[in-house]
């Protein structure tokens, strides 16, 4: 019973697991979790030589006052090359940590946040953002996450907010740009409210008009070239504004912070959020029990990450059905590496996995960041690359490879009698290996 | 009894064909007429496909972004003979306009207002009047409508499968082939360990059929990486969507789809590099199709179109009403349709956005009516239930 908790334990909340892990987990997996919920966790060593956003800023702005194809060759070469190792980092810490619950919020709260690389420039800022903006909160406050994306020049620039100028600002009088609602609306829809959370157009441009101004230093030409987040008083809409029933008088940037505490503090998040954890850790269409208790812990512990977090693993019914998610691209991706024990970052790296795939990291399609059911990452052709995927990476494994230990270090737990008929009779240990990794049990979590 | 995956292993093996059923017992319902969804996501602006170039209030309000008048230099519109000019950047499309193949329709819309992408986006494939109205898409109970989900009708191009063709009936997929393809051996292996788990059973057998459907020479090989990258995804899906509709045993009816038209900042630079890439598909398309071009249908949708004025970045934000184009030899085009409200503030939605004058199900139900003979009743009943308020677009399909 305990080692069937543990495949759980390493896989609904962890990356899948490595040879020995899940008799590690056995002993005690809920504790296991819950040893990981913990702050001020230093930042994996796999991320240690990489730049920060505001290098990658200030290169990007440099080459942008020295005109257009300037632009695109940096972007072609150096910022292009840092978003590859940026995935290839990332990829390499998920597939050795000891800490994978962690990594797991870690990414799915980047998620939340989603700033993608399909942006022209955001490209290299994601990885840094994460480690920025959301890493240092996955369990601290909700409030202090939120503040601290929005403070990110990688969410300024994706959802536009650097383009924002208040119409009745003095910076209005000299620039024909006036007001942008991307970040306002995506903001409200996408992070904190949910779209059925009680807003309308008004609030939108509400809320709008409160974050003008908020944007990044080094964009005008004789700009002190920081690429840190500014706020431009000049650009800022004055006077007050009326956002979701309460007045905020004019108070410049300390509007926008009350603003989004208030975000964060809204009822209406604390569903949305507890939804969405649900969602992605229990099942495609999680049981409502579950995500009151979340929405509940939520609210009472302030938005507490961590608090809310343990009520997740808490929850009885994560630990019943040990399979009702389909992992997507990503999380299959590292699992096998997992499984195989990879240490070393593979050839030409992660990334042309995750891109045949069909999930590069820090990519997602929309602000709204990777969806999370089965329907939308078990369509029959994306199933098909999978299975091909399994089969040409076991091809390359080593011909002497036993596949029963690796069969009972991964899924052995959940394994059925004939998924292990089947591979225990394979013609060759290869094809042995490609039937586990195409094994229903090894793409669920 | 010989297990089913036997069956499809054999049929794959031979090449025999993709159909569970044999051919000659459908032939006579299978229908030949082509439909294809572009689904363009982001919420493309309507008033730069099809710029209102005679409306004062147009030019006052996008100051910076405007479409020029036709006659006004390289950026200017195209022409369309009346009140409204075609992008120019769309230039491609213009000779089919003048053959009477393609129909713009202005001021379209959802049943329901929103401003969120992703609520809109579901509601315009949902088929419903509300967001999550529905789990499967409109797309997919056409197809049981016509032939039961039967014969084989449906297919995805591109990666993971629109809500607008998910559903009951089987649909089949296709993407750029990367990877060495598994035999049929392994796979009958694989059928066997998924005989548990109906989820992934069902998606490999679905996979399966799709797969012998292709050319081989359409697999892509190491070079389908690269051919979704960049400007040649569009051309690349169009040219596969091309390929099979055309196949005598073939789907019928595609869903293809587009994102990247979310253009909150620079606008005209983004419609600029994008349109032609959209065109010069469209254009794929047809030429793929060859003599089937003449019983296509091809709608190119969106979920919203954006702001009439222009904001403070050189960009629209999300609006309402917006511009859906409807092309192929089987259309009644040439003309532009859909009521036009005009840009006056009064009759503007809110102030702010194009009013829609006509719902996008009505476009929609006009051409499976139409094109597809699927009957009205059966339209208002199950493809878009509690539809009858949206009455079918008629005249949008050349009569036969």
């Amino acid at each position: 019973m305990s080692r069937r908790q543990a495949f759980i334990a390493v896989n609904r909340f962890g990356l899948g697991a490595r040879p020995g892990e899940l008799d590690l987990v056995a002993r005690d997996p809920q504790r296991w979790i819950e040893r990981q919920i913990r702050r001020g966790q230093a930042v994996p060593r796999e991320f240690a030589e990489l730049p920060d956003a505001a290098d990658s800023i200030r290169v990007f702005l440099q080459s942008r006052r020295q005109g257009v194809r300037e632009i695109k060759r940096v972007a072609r070469s150096t910022l292009r090359a840092r978003y590859i190792d940026e995935v290839n980092a990332r990829a390499r810490a998920h597939v050795r940590t000891k800490d994978p619950f962690h990594e797991r919020m870690v990414a799915f709260w980047s998620n939340h946040f989603t700033v993608s690389a399909k942006r022209f420039f955001v490209a290299p800022l994601a990885g840094p953002y994460e480690r920025e903006a959301i890493r240092p909160h996955v369990f601290g406050k909700f409030e202090d996450m939120l503040l601290a994306v929005v403070h990110h020049p990688a969410m300024l620039f994706y959802l536009d907010n650097v383009a924002s100028i208040g119409p009745g600002s003095r910076a209005a009088r000299f620039s024909r740009r006036g007001l942008n609602e991307n970040l306002a609306r995506e903001l409200l829809e996408l992070h904190t409210l949910g779209v059925d959370g009680g807003y309308g157009q008004a609030d939108v441009r509400a809320l709008a008009r409160i974050l003008t101004g908020w944007s990044v230093e080094g964009l005008g030409r004789r700009q002190h070239l920081s690429g840190r987040y500014q706020f431009r008083f000049f650009a800022h809409e004055p006077g007050p504004k009326l956002l979701l029933g309460r007045r905020y008088a004019e108070d410049g940037e300390a509007e926008g912070i009350a603003a989004l505490r208030a975000l964060a503090r809204h009822p209406a998040t604390a569903r949305f959020i507890a939804t969405k954890l649900a969602r992605h850790f229990i099942a495609d269409t999680p049981p409502q029990a579950a995500i009151t208790a979340l929405a509940h812990s939520f609210t009472k512990s302030g938005g507490d990450l961590a608090a809310v977090s343990r009520t997740l693993v808490r929850l009885k019914a994560v630990w019943n059905e040990p399979l009702p998610k389909v992992k997507t691209p990503y999380e299959y991706t590292i699992s096998i590496f997992r499984a195989l024990a990879v240490d070393r970052t593979p050839g030409r790296g992660y990334h042309p996995a995750f891109f045949l795939l069909g999930q590069m990291p820090f990519a997602a399609p929309s602000p709204k960041g990777w969806p999370d059911t089965a329907a939308d990452w078990l369509a029959p052709e994306a199933l098909m690359r999978r299975i091909e995927f399994a089969r040409t990476l076991s091809r390359r494994l080593p011909r002497r490879l036993d596949p029963l230990p690796v069969l009972e270090a991964s899924i052995g737990p959940v394994a059925t009698r004939r998924t292990r008929t089947v591979i225990s009779r394979a013609p060759s240990a290869r094809e042995a290996m490609a039937l586990l990794f195409a094994s229903s049990e090894f793409q669920r979590r | 009894m010989i297990p089913r995956r036997d069956v499809l292993a054999g049929l794959a093996a031979t090449g025999a064909g993709a159909l569970l059923a044999p051919r000659a017992a459908f032939a006579r319902a299978r229908t030949d007429r082509r439909l294809v969804v572009v689904i363009l996501r982001g919420g493309i602006d309507g008033l730069s496909l099809l710029p209102p170039v005679d409306e004062r209030a147009y030019y006052d309000r996008r100051p910076r972004i405007a479409i020029a008048k036709p006659g006004s230099g390289n950026d200017a519109a195209i022409a369309l003979g009346g009140s409204f000019g075609l992008h120019p950047a769309l230039a491609p499309l213009a000779p089919l306009y003048r053959a009477g193949q393609l129909l713009p329709v202005a001021a379209v819309g959802l049943p329901m207002r929103t401003r969120s992408h992703f609520d809109a986006q579901d509601v315009l494939e949902n088929g419903t009047e509300r967001p999550r109205g529905r789990r499967d898409g409109w797309l997919n109970r056409a197809l049981v409508a016509i032939d039961g989900g039967q014969t084989g009708l449906g297919l995805s191009v591109g990666h993971g499968m629109p809500l607008m063709i998910r559903g009951a009936a089987p649909v089949r997929s296709w993407e750029p082939k990367v990877l060495p393809q598994a035999d049929a051996g392994f796979l009958d292996q694989l059928a066997m360990l998924y005989a548990g788990d109906p989820m992934f059973a069902k998606a490999l057998r679905q996979a399966r059929r799709s797969a012998a459907s292709v050319p081989p020479a359409m697999g892509g090989g190491r070079m389908g990486g690269r051919l979704m990258r960049g400007r040649r995804a569009i051309q690349t899906l169009a040219r596969a969507t091309g390929k099979l509709l055309a196949q005598a045993d073939g789907p019928r009816i595609a869903v293809v789809e587009a994102g990247g038209w979310d253009t909150h900042v620079n606008q005209k630079g983004v419609l600029n590099r994008r349109l032609p890439q959209l065109a010069t598909g469209l254009i794929t398309l047809k030429d793929t199709l060859g003599p089937a071009w003449d019983k296509t249908a091809v709608l190119v949708v969106t979920e919203f179109g954006r702001t009439v004025a222009e904001n403070g970045g050189r960009g629209t934000d999300h609006g309402t009403a917006g511009t859906a184009l409807l092309l192929g030899g089987a259309v009644n085009g040439g003309r532009i349709a859909g009521r036009w409200p005009g840009l006056s503030e009064r009759a503007l939605y809110e102030g702010r956005d194009l009013r829609p004058t006509t719902d996008m199900r009505s476009l929609f139900k006009g051409v499976l009516r139409d094109h597809l003979r699927i009957s009205q009743a059966r339209l208002e009943d199950t493809v878009f239930p509690a539809s009858r308020s949206a009455q079918p677009l008629g005249g949008l399909i050349r009569k036969a």
